[in-house]
């Protein structure tokens, strides 16, 4: 295990989880990534401002950690088109069916004690595992 | 406009945890879910982390009753499990083990600027626009009616 990272990993979390808290306490919402993104796409428009002030956000996070650090952490994903596209509409399709991903059942739903993004992580969390064993193991990618 | 200004600094924050905390390299997600070869146990570190301060944050929130900026909490209170939500869990977790992406990563990595990514997300507000054709009830209505042909 040379690669475990227990530290920055715990520091970047408890950044997550105080953003969650942030959004929760301010704005008085879930701040699921998925859900925040989705609701661009619907037609009611009058939220459009917090959704897109969050999503900048997101965005300007890396530039000012690059501002201040004066690198950024590695990106290695090698993922050929196809495979990208695949995955992409699988991750979209399927955290609005299951209405939430990682930051929305993951860290919040888990933080309240939800039963329902208990189980959605759990079942997440479990095919993604199966999907890397298999990718991995059993094709030999 | 306060209400614009706390969302981008809770994107701001949500973003440089991701980024500190690697979650942003699809490697060290594929190798955190890599549980039957080298396994890299650091994500267990964020979700435990994050789960801790959000647990807390929900805690005040629900103590206070109110939020500062809103007018009440949107808190969704449904605690059925259904197969509509577990159907969704488990086909982002099979788009997630694929390329080790989730939505909260990709978009931050958009500035890095991988073209990766940019399919990645293409493809995945492609994803989010085809759900809105799902109709309300799948898929309860397929298990249903595969269950009355079934002469149950």
């Amino acid at each position: 295990m040379d690669h475990f990272t227990p530290v920055p990993a715990l520091i970047g979390g408890l950044l997550i989880g105080a953003s969650t808290a942030l959004f929760l306490v301010l704005n008085g919402r879930i701040a699921g990534i998925s859900g925040i993104l989705g609701g661009l796409l619907q037609p009611a428009r009058s939220d459009l401002g917090w959704r897109l002030a969050f999503l900048a956000g997101l965005l300007i996070a890396p530039l000012l950690y690059a501002a201040v650090s004066g690198s950024l952490p590695p990106v290695e994903l090698d993922a050929p088109t196809g495979l990208l596209v695949l995955a992409g509409l699988l991750v979209g399709f399927g955290t609005r069916l299951g209405a939430g991903c990682t930051s929305g059942h993951g860290v919040c739903g888990i933080g309240r004690g939800s039963p329902r993004s208990i189980a959605a992580t759990l079942v997440f969390m479990m095919t993604a595992i199966l999907t890397v064993f298999v990718t991995r193991h059993l094709m030999g990618g | 406009m306060a209400l614009i200004a706390s969302s981008f600094a809770a994107g701001l924050l949500f973003g440089l945890g991701l980024i500190i905390s690697q979650m942003v390299n699809p490697a060290k997600v594929l190798a955190f879910l890599d549980i039957f070869g080298n396994w890299d146990p650091s994500l267990a570190f964020v979700m435990g982390g994050a789960v801790l301060v959000s647990a807390l944050g929900y805690a005040y929130a629900k103590r206070r009753g109110v939020p500062v900026l809103a007018p009440k909490l949107e808190i969704p209170t449904r605690r059925d499990l259904e197969p509509r939500l577990l159907t969704g869990a488990a086909i982002f977790g099979i788009g997630w083990g694929l390329v080790g992406l989730c939505p909260g990563p990709a978009l931050t990595i958009l500035p890095f600027g991988h073209w990766q990514a940019f399919v990645f997300v293409a493809a995945l507000l492609a994803g989010m626009a085809i759900f809105r054709f799902v109709p309300a009830d799948w898929p309860q209505s397929t298990f249903r009616r595969s269950a009355k042909e079934a002469g149950t």
